[in-house]
């Protein structure tokens, strides 16, 4: 097929609000820890435009969207964008230039590995996430990826429907960020001591720019510049508007409406509507939504309240309930009418959707949590993932990178 | 010659500068400090749950004085720091051993 100037435009649009996501996640999650690690912290997921961006064109994008192996993981017939050009692709996204195509994936891949560093914040070696980093994006992102987007995908064969990435970067980012916080342990001092987010104008700003960019990385799915792409959008916004404001009312009722919790409200609002932006009617925004911040406000409770994990800045209770709890609603909610392309959820009477919903949820689940596991061990016994004592005590900023965020006596 | 230290509530500022000021009183030094005393502390909130702030923002004021002077700029502190409530701070009197303006060089007595 012929380029498409207005799918074209939209793509590399949606690319761009995608990249502005990252610098988003940074901020968001650089408000939240103590100042003695709040450039450490933005490090973390900025330096996944630099690296991600890098192992992508080399060979990321050929693992997962490669020519199909076992349903299991792309070929290397992409490998450092060979036939990648500016004719479009025959299978994905045929109306856009292939490397458009290819660019918007590759900001999906940056983001998902930023996510995870919120776990693991205030304690994790520099050297040692770059490491797991690059193992993480070969062995878990990109096959997962071809799971569900790719074609040929065992995911996508068998009918599991993930619009935007509610599995392959929700899921995939909490679940891993889950097995990290295990193989990490605590941070000292958590939680007896007080660990008071040193900018929370700053957090606000980050998930202004995440929600922003999520209208890319939703309504920017459908692929083209359509009707889907609409839907997609408002869908997205009505989820995350309903998620923000049912957290603000259970802060509320707690003691006070937080800005803390509304903005992390939104956060799981866009998290939950991920996978079925693109599939259920834009109204089902609301239920999704106000569901994601109760499912994920009382996670957080029991696990860091309750069992005492220190999964730092939620990545977990945020992306991986919430992702579940999107992957399930799609199956839910979904309906041919909004996308010939998707199915008929069990609220229209097609209750075997949810189950391939659940297969997705499972499978993503499992093997994201085993194969992060097994690398974070790997890189814990080799180089070792935790920062030493003194260089955890006097913070990150200094100990990792030589700088401190609000440095000088003089005005 | 004595120094007073007094750590007042923020809000309370403006009414202690001006009272010491129609004292004569121009010169001082104010900080923004932390601490705690009978006032305890004030719960703050998480994404989910809450923690306890347990020093609480204040300011310090450090003024030196004249002997005979301490009185009356206790007094001036005390009277316009004071709201009643648990928190309004404490006032410290310390004895100073010299002065020195740094631009005159002048000592003691004549540099306050």
């Amino acid at each position: 097929m012929p380029v498409n100037a207005g799918d074209t435009a939209w793509i590399l649009v949606s690319s761009a609000l995608v990249m502005l996501m990252t610098p988003g996640v940074a901020l968001f999650y650089g408000g939240m820890v103590r100042r003695k690690n709040v450039l450490s912290t933005i490090m973390m997921s900025f330096v996944c435009l630099g690296l991600v961006g890098l192992l992508w064109v080399l060979y990321g994008y050929s693992l997962s969207f490669g020519s199909d192996n076992g349903g299991f993981i792309g070929g290397l017939n992409f490998i450092g964008l060979m036939g990648v050009g500016q004719e479009p692709s025959s299978v994905y996204a045929s109306t856009v230039p292939h490397l458009a195509f290819m660019i918007f994936q590759a900001m999906f891949a940056i983001i998902t590995v930023a996510l995870i560093t919120g776990a693991i914040v205030e304690r994790v070696k520099f050297g040692a996430l770059l490491i797991f980093a690059t193992l993480w994006l070969t062995v878990v992102y990109s096959p997962v990826a071809h799971w569900v987007w790719g074609s040929g995908g065992w995911l996508a064969s068998l009918g599991t429907l993930d619009f935007a990435g509610g599995t392959v970067v929700h899921i995939n980012a909490g679940v891993s960020a889950l097995a990290l916080v295990l193989l990490l342990g605590k941070r000292r001092g958590f939680p007896s001591e007080p660990m008071e987010p040193n900018n929370i104008p700053m957090v606000v700003l980050g998930a202004g720019l995440l929600w922003f960019g999520w209208f890319g990385f939703n309504a920017g799915s459908s692929l083209a510049s359509d009707g889907l792409a609409a839907s997609a959008f408002v869908a997205t916004n009505t989820a995350a508007a309903a998620a923000a404001f049912t957290w603000m009312i259970v802060s509320w009722l707690h003691r006070r409406p937080t800005v803390l919790g509304t903005v992390t409200g939104a956060v799981a609002g866009l998290v939950a509507i991920t996978p079925a932006a693109g599939f259920v009617p834009p109204l089902a925004g609301i239920p999704i939504g106000m569901v994601a911040a109760l499912v994920c406000y009382y996670s957080m409770v029991l696990l860091k309240t309750k069992l005492g994990f220190d999964d730092s800045l939620d990545v977990f209770a945020v992306h991986g309930v919430g992702g579940i709890w999107g992957a399930l609603a799609t199956g839910i909610f979904a309906s041919l009418a909004v996308n010939a392309a998707g199915a008929d959820g069990w609220l229209l009477g097609n209750g075997i959707q949810l189950l391939k919903q659940l297969a997705g949820v499972v499978s993503v689940a499992a093997y994201a949590f085993v194969a992060t596991w097994i690398l974070g061990k790997l890189v814990d016994v080799t180089i070792g993932l935790r920062v030493g004592q003194t260089e955890e005590t006097v913070g990150l900023d200094i100990s990792q990178h030589g700088e401190r965020a609000y440095g000088g006596l003089l005005r | 010659m004595k120094k007073i230290e007094a750590i007042i509530r923020e809000e309370r500022l403006e009414a202690v500068k001006k009272a010491l000021e129609e004292n004569s009183y121009f010169g001082m030094t104010v900080s923004q400090v932390s601490g705690r005393g009978k006032q305890k502390g004030i719960p703050l909130q998480w994404r989910v749950g809450e923690y306890r702030v347990d020093l609480l923002p204040k300011l310090k004021i450090e003024l030196v004085v004249l002997d005979e002077d301490v009185p009356t700029a206790v007094n001036a502190i005390v009277r316009n720091a004071r709201t009643g409530e648990i928190g309004d701070g404490k006032i410290f009197v310390l004895p100073v051993e010299s002065v020195v303006r740094v631009r005159t060089g002048d000592r003691d007595e004549n540099a306050i």
